[in-house]
Formats: structure tokens, sequence, C-alpha cells
């Protein structure tokens, strides 16, 4: 174990800008991602819903 | 509709909508497991560097994106070719699911370059070898991402997007090349960011399971995409219909 | 008709066409010029500094001037049908293809080299230089409309087609640019250019003989 205190984990020798700056943006990014697949899967089932109740929807580019 | 694709029985989309939904949450899970694992190794037992201190501990998440940005790259066009060339579906939409994930990859790279470069080299931005070749590796990923939603029609989509993802795998070694031999005519043998001579070997597995983490958190992401692919394009098809029935 | 005779007739009309459009081929040439002519009042005035970065710039200019030419390629023979009658005739994609590459540099690549030398002065190039700028031109410039074509293609008849062929075919340009770029500077630093020459004519060489291919499969995706 590198470090002594909590403190000193956080403070990265004074490098902490710039290692948690990298560490924060990529977690960041891909919760963001996480977080659109969700919203990308809850719109194409909800398309794909409506196809089945409503049958073709109008504005339907897809021949399938 | 399914009898069409019996010949191909896991190119058939309804067969690959089950089996992804399927195996998606193992590979978030090992994605997970693996992250933890890199990032103790990473953070707590690698030793601090003698040159770099502590910010070299950003290579962890560095030189992981990296590899996979350019490792995802060549999967697309790989899937890419398999699509022209059999014209299965799946595999179009396999390139176009794994393109947005390496997009965010190259950017994770450059971004943890720049914060690197900074206390290393002393500035954000350097134009070395590496880097360039990495925003250029950006820009295609923009590019067949922008071609694929400029065009309506999905079949033309899916072609046209393979076929500029295969004329940007033709050039990734020319670009490269031709990048690093600029680099070198204008400033010097450029200061390598993987080749630190102290590299601990405890460093090199923390790396190592880092990109083990990345690798299957891309296969979970595109395997969703995927699958929200399927069900936009496929909503007319009867699996679809009976598959949300015996859901609802 | 043989393919060298479907060749020729293709090239006199296109050129034809070109001769009836000159505002078109002249706007590209002044737009060349004035990016070039752009630099000098962005940096300064200094020779030294220009000196150092003409070549860079022409280089530059050419590349964004060939890119904005590319939208002519394709686009008016998809719009009236004749794009749709060649892929009909019993003439292979490829040899068509090429012919109409061919001409697109001899309008819009051919122009630009002519003018080159004139901006090369501009920016105090010297004599040897001048004549590396317009041979790497000669070899840079028909690897612009090879690949350009590959993305005009692509982007037949879709809205915002010009600013998509920039983001697709710009990347693909690079190498070129970095060889013709270091040619020129490679003969001002007395370093010699054979070697950035020679790396050009290679990937002609090789443009040449790939994207022809390219772009038929992509004229076919398009169309269908």
């Amino acid at each position: 174990m590198n470090w002594h205190s909590w403190q000193e984990f956080l403070y990265m020798g004074g490098y902490a800008l710039y290692v948690w700056g990298s560490f924060a943006v990529t977690a960041i990014l891909v919760a963001g991602e996480i977080l659109l697949l969700r919203l990308h899967r809850k719109k194409a089932l909800e398309l794909a819903l409506n196809t089945v109740k409503y049958g073709k929807v109008k504005n339907d580019e897809n021949e399938a | 509709m399914i009898n069409r694709f019996n010949k191909y029985r896991y190119a058939s989309p309804a067969t690959f909508y089950r089996l992804a939904g399927r195996l998606i949450p193992w590979f978030y899970g090992a994605a997970a497991l693996f992250c933890v694992a890199g990032l103790y190794i990473g953070l707590f037992l690698a030793p601090t560097d003698f040159q770099q201190s502590e910010a070299y501990r950003i290579i962890f998440i560095h030189v992981p994106a990296a590899w996979m940005s350019m490792f995802i790259y060549v999967v697309m066009a790989c899937w890419a070719a398999l699509g022209l060339a059999f014209n299965t579906r799946m595999s179009f939409m396999m390139a176009s699911a794994l393109a947005p994930t390496g997009a965010m990859l190259t950017f994770v790279s450059l971004w943890t370059g720049a914060l690197w470069g900074k206390p290393t080299w002393g500035a954000w931005w350097v134009w070395d070898a590496r880097l360039t070749s990495e925003l250029i590796l950006f820009f295609l990923y923009l590019g067949f991402m922008a071609l694929q939603s400029a065009i309506d029609d999905p079949r033309r989509a899916d072609r046209a997007g393979a076929l500029i993802a295969l004329v940007g795998v033709v050039n990734v070694p020319i670009i490269y090349f031709s990048v690093r031999w600029w680099n070198t005519l204008h400033q010097g043998a450029s200061v390598s960011m993987t080749k630190a001579p102290s590299m601990a070997s405890i460093m090199l597995v923390g790396m190592l399971v880092m990109a083990l983490a990345a690798w299957m958190y891309t296969i979970a992401a595109a395997l969703s995409r995927a699958r929200c692919i399927i069900l936009e394009r496929e909503r007319n098809a009867q699996w679809v219909a009976q598959m949300l029935e015996a859901e609802a | 008709m043989n393919m060298s005779q479907t060749v020729m007739v293709l090239l006199r009309r296109e050129l034809m066409l070109a001769m009836r459009r000159r505002g078109d081929v002249l706007t590209v040439l002044f737009f060349f010029v004035i990016v070039a002519s752009l630099f000098p009042l962005g940096v300064g005035p200094d020779p030294k500094l220009l000196r150092l970065m003409g070549g860079g710039v022409v280089w530059v200019s050419a590349l964004l001037a060939a890119m904005l030419s590319l939208g002519r390629l394709f686009a008016s023979d998809y719009a009236d049908g004749t794009l749709e009658q060649l892929i009909l005739t019993p003439t292979p994609p490829v040899v068509w293809i090429t012919g109409k590459i061919l001409a697109h540099w001899l309008v819009s690549g051919v122009p630009l080299i002519l003018v080159a030398p004139v901006l090369g002065v501009q920016f105090g190039l010297s004599n040897e230089a001048l004549g590396v700028l317009v041979f790497s031109l000669l070899l840079g410039t028909p690897v612009l409309s090879l690949i350009g074509a590959i993305g005009a293609a692509l982007t037949l008849g879709l809205r915002g087609g010009g600013v998509l062929v920039s983001l697709l075919v710009l990347p693909l340009y690079i190498p070129v640019l970095i060889f013709g770029a270091g040619a020129v500077d490679g003969a001002m630093s007395g370093l010699g250019s054979e070697a950035h020459l020679s790396l050009l004519g290679g990937i002609l060489i090789l443009a040449f003989m790939l994207t022809p291919w390219a772009v038929s499969a992509a004229l076919r995706i398009s169309i269908e």
C-alpha cells in the first residue's frame, strides 16, 4: 500500500487535478453512455409497442 | 419470417436479440469486476513512478482506452466487410453499434492524453505522432456516424457506412505512417507514453486488467445498442409482436 | 465501342460541359487563391515566417479547393439520370469512373497546379521549391480527386452533402498533405525532397489502382 492517509491519496502527490480529472471525465462519459443506451432502449421499445398496437405507424421508412 | 434465416441462425436478428439479452448482464458484470480490480491495482498496489510521481496513474485509463479505440475500429471494419460480403443485416448493425462506443473511448484517450501531457510535457497538447493519429481516428469515427445518420434508408446507410469504414481501415496504416514520418522530421524523436523505462510489471498488469474491463464494457454496450437498432428496424416483424405480447 | 473510345468520348463530354460552365472552374480557382492569400493577413507579413509556411499553406488551400469541387463530380449526372445510364452500359464501371475522375482532375486540379507557382512566389519560395511545389501538386492532386470521388459517390443526393463530404474526405487527405507540404519543406531547407515525392508517387499508384473500385461500389450503394 502506497498511501498513509486518505488526504494523501486524494492529493495524488500534487497531481490531483490531472489524475482525478481523467478518472472523473471517463466515469462521466461511461455513465452517460449507459444512460443514453437506456433512453435509446426505452424509445425503441415504445416505438415497437406502438407499431404492434396500431400497425404501421405514419412516417415509417422501414419496410422490414 | 424466421424460416428465411435458418441457414444463418445466429445471423438472424430474432435469435441475436434473445441471445444478446441474456449475455449483456454478464458482460457488464465482468466489466465492473475487472474495473474494480484494475483500479485497485492501479491506484493502490502500483508504486509511485520515479520520474512522473503520481501523474503516471492516468495511463491506467489512457492506454486501455487508446488500445480499445483502435481495436474497435478494426472490429467495426471486419463486421462491415462481413456485411458487404455475405449481405447479413446483423453484421451491419454490429458495425453501427460499435461506432459510438469507439468514438467515446477515442475521446477518453485524447482527454486523458492531454491531462497526462500537461504535467509531463508541460503542454496540454503536443503534436506527437500518437496523439495526432488518435485525433484523426476520432475524425474517422465521426465521419462514419455522420454519414450513417444523414441517410434515411437503412439499407443504404448500412452499406455506405460499411464502405467508408473499410476505406478508413485501409487508410489507417498509411495515415499512421505519414504522421510518424512528419513528426520525426519536425521535432525529433517523440517522447513515448507507454515505454517508460521504469515500467514495473505490476503497472503492466494493472493496464491489462483495465483493458479487459474496457473490452467487456465495449461488448456489453455494443450488444445493447445493437438490440435497440434491431427493435427499431424489425418492429414490423412477427417475432417482435410475439415477444412483446409474451412480455405484456 | 472499345474501352479507350468510351473514356475518350466521356472525357470530351466532361470537358465540353466544363467549358460551358466556366464559372464553376473559376470559382474553385479563386477560392484557392483567396484562402492562400488570407494566411499572410492572419499571421503577419514577416517574410521569414511566410517562407517557412508557404508550402504548407498552398497545400492546405489546394486540399480545401479540391474538396469544394467534389460536389460537381457526380451530382449533375445523378440529377439528370446520366449516371444510371452509364451504369447500364456494358463498359465496366471502373473504366468510365476512372475517366470521369480524370476529367474532374483536368478541370479542377490542373488549374490549381498552374496558379500555385504565383502563390509560391508571394510566400517567397525559392525557385527550386517552386519546382518541387508544382511537381508535388502534379502527383498529389490526382489523389485528391480519386479519394474525393469515394466521398462524393457516398453522399450523392444527401441533405448537407457538402459538409458531410469534408468530414469523410479530409481525414483521408492527410497523408497527401504531409508528403506534399513535406516535399516543399525539404526543398526549402536543403534536406531534399526525393523521399517525399516518391512516397507521394506511391500513394498515387495505390489510389489509382484501388479507388475506382471503391467508387464503383459506392455508386451502386447510392443509386440502388
